[in-house]
């Protein structure tokens, strides 16, 4: 039961997007559509649980002042991983999320885990919670583009729903936002409800 | 837990993770290289064979470069049974609204557009990404048009190209870009009758 409680620890109890409020970069910049936000997200999850466990590894070897540059050298190595296996074997993904990926390095919640978490907790803890929270990003994400996606575009998953065009803002910066504060609003209402 | 924070150490740990990491990357690059290589052919070549008409050799074997007012154009020529059929040309711009845009325009050698494919762009999403097909009709205007007597620019400006709502900026750079493959095509067939 604990695994369980870990994983979904990461979606509701601690999501990323909506309760710990980190990443926002890329979280208003991919979701333009369900299927970029869901990318973006599963992009993020990999490194973050492959960090996670590097990190846990070797953080007993790494001396406290250059702990921070060290993991970002290893968060960069593996998001540069990422993104040549993402050019090579799904380059239509990459076409539209190439921009994004390199700014996984900078996104607060794989540095964030890494320096709250994996440094202080075994391999498989700091695997699950990597997981966890982004499953709870991707999540967050793809409710998030779903929302923009059908407001703006009138299409579901790149389908075309409603005719027209849609409110356009909802595709640009500030509808980015509008569209976050509302969720994060009913988001956290359901879950005082919950717990 | 961590080690002391003295300077030797901190020097030998900086040093072996960046030792490490670049292996790693070195390793990986290594492997995803060709098939990185090889999406970028398969890409250029379906773009190839969307544009031109039905052809039988292979375009990008007999490529070559065309100067047109002082930029150099890549040029696969489509020939059926030897004979020319018409000519993809590798057009770009850098007016687009987010810098640069390349565009494969081909043509028929009656000087009719065939077809174009947007091959990279940097536009925004759910804005002016709408040039690429199947995501709008913006593209589908320019297909069987001769740049002869359909004037490649936006109404705005006194053409005949219905621009992408609220994305002008997009729609003028993209018919910048046709305008271009439309030079390097007569420069082409120009060159081609002297032969």
């Amino acid at each position: 039961m604990n695994f369980l409680k870990d994983i979904s620890k990461g979606i509701i109890k601690e999501n990323p997007t909506f309760v710990l409020i980190l990443g926002m970069c890329p979280t208003l910049g991919t979701t333009t559509s369900a299927l970029n936000g869901m990318g973006m997200g599963l992009a993020t999850m990999v490194v973050l649980t492959l960090s996670n466990i590097a990190i846990s590894l070797v953080s007993g070897q790494i001396p406290g002042k250059v702990r921070i540059p060290s993991y970002i050298v290893i968060i960069a190595a593996f998001v540069t991983v990422v993104q040549f296996v993402m050019q090579a074997y799904a380059p239509g993904l990459y076409s539209t999320l190439g921009l994004f990926i390199p700014l996984i390095v900078v996104n607060c919640i794989v540095l964030g885990r890494a320096e709250a978490f994996a440094s202080k907790n075994g391999v498989l803890d700091s695997a699950i919670d990597g997981i966890g929270i982004g499953l709870g990003f991707t999540a967050s994400l793809t409710v998030l583009g779903f929302v923009r996606e059908l407001l703006g575009s009138g299409s579901v998953f790149g389908i075309k729903l409603l005719e027209g065009d849609g409110m356009l803002v909802f595709v640009l910066a500030p509808g980015a936002f509008i569209a976050l504060g509302y969720l994060m609003v009913l988001f956290n209402k359901l879950k005082s409800r919950i717990l | 837990m961590a080690k002391e924070s003295t300077i030797k150490n901190m020097a030998i740990t900086l040093t072996v993770i960046c030792l490490v990491s670049s292996a790693i990357l070195g390793g990986v690059y290594s492997i995803t290289k060709d098939p990185i290589e090889m999406a970028q052919v398969a890409k250029t070549n379906s773009a190839i064979s969307k544009v031109v008409p039905k052809f039988d050799n292979d375009p990008s074997a007999e490529l070559f470069n065309i100067e047109v007012g002082g930029k150099s154009y890549k040029v696969y020529p489509a020939k059926m049974s030897g004979n020319i059929v018409g000519y993809a040309v590798e057009s770009y711009t850098s007016a687009g609204f987010g810098g640069r845009i390349n565009l494969m325009v081909g043509f028929n050698i009656d000087s009719t557009i065939v077809n174009t494919a947007v091959l990279s762009h940097n536009e925004t999403p759910g804005l002016g990404d709408k040039m690429v097909e199947g995501k709008s009709d913006f593209s589908v205007q320019f297909k069987g048009k001769n740049p002869e007597d359909f004037k490649i620019s936006v109404k705005k400006d006194g053409g005949d190209v219905d621009a992408i709502t609220a994305s002008t900026i997009s729609s003028r750079a993209f018919c910048d870009a046709v305008n271009s493959a439309y030079k390097v095509f007569l420069e082409c067939t120009k060159q081609n009758k002297k032969e």
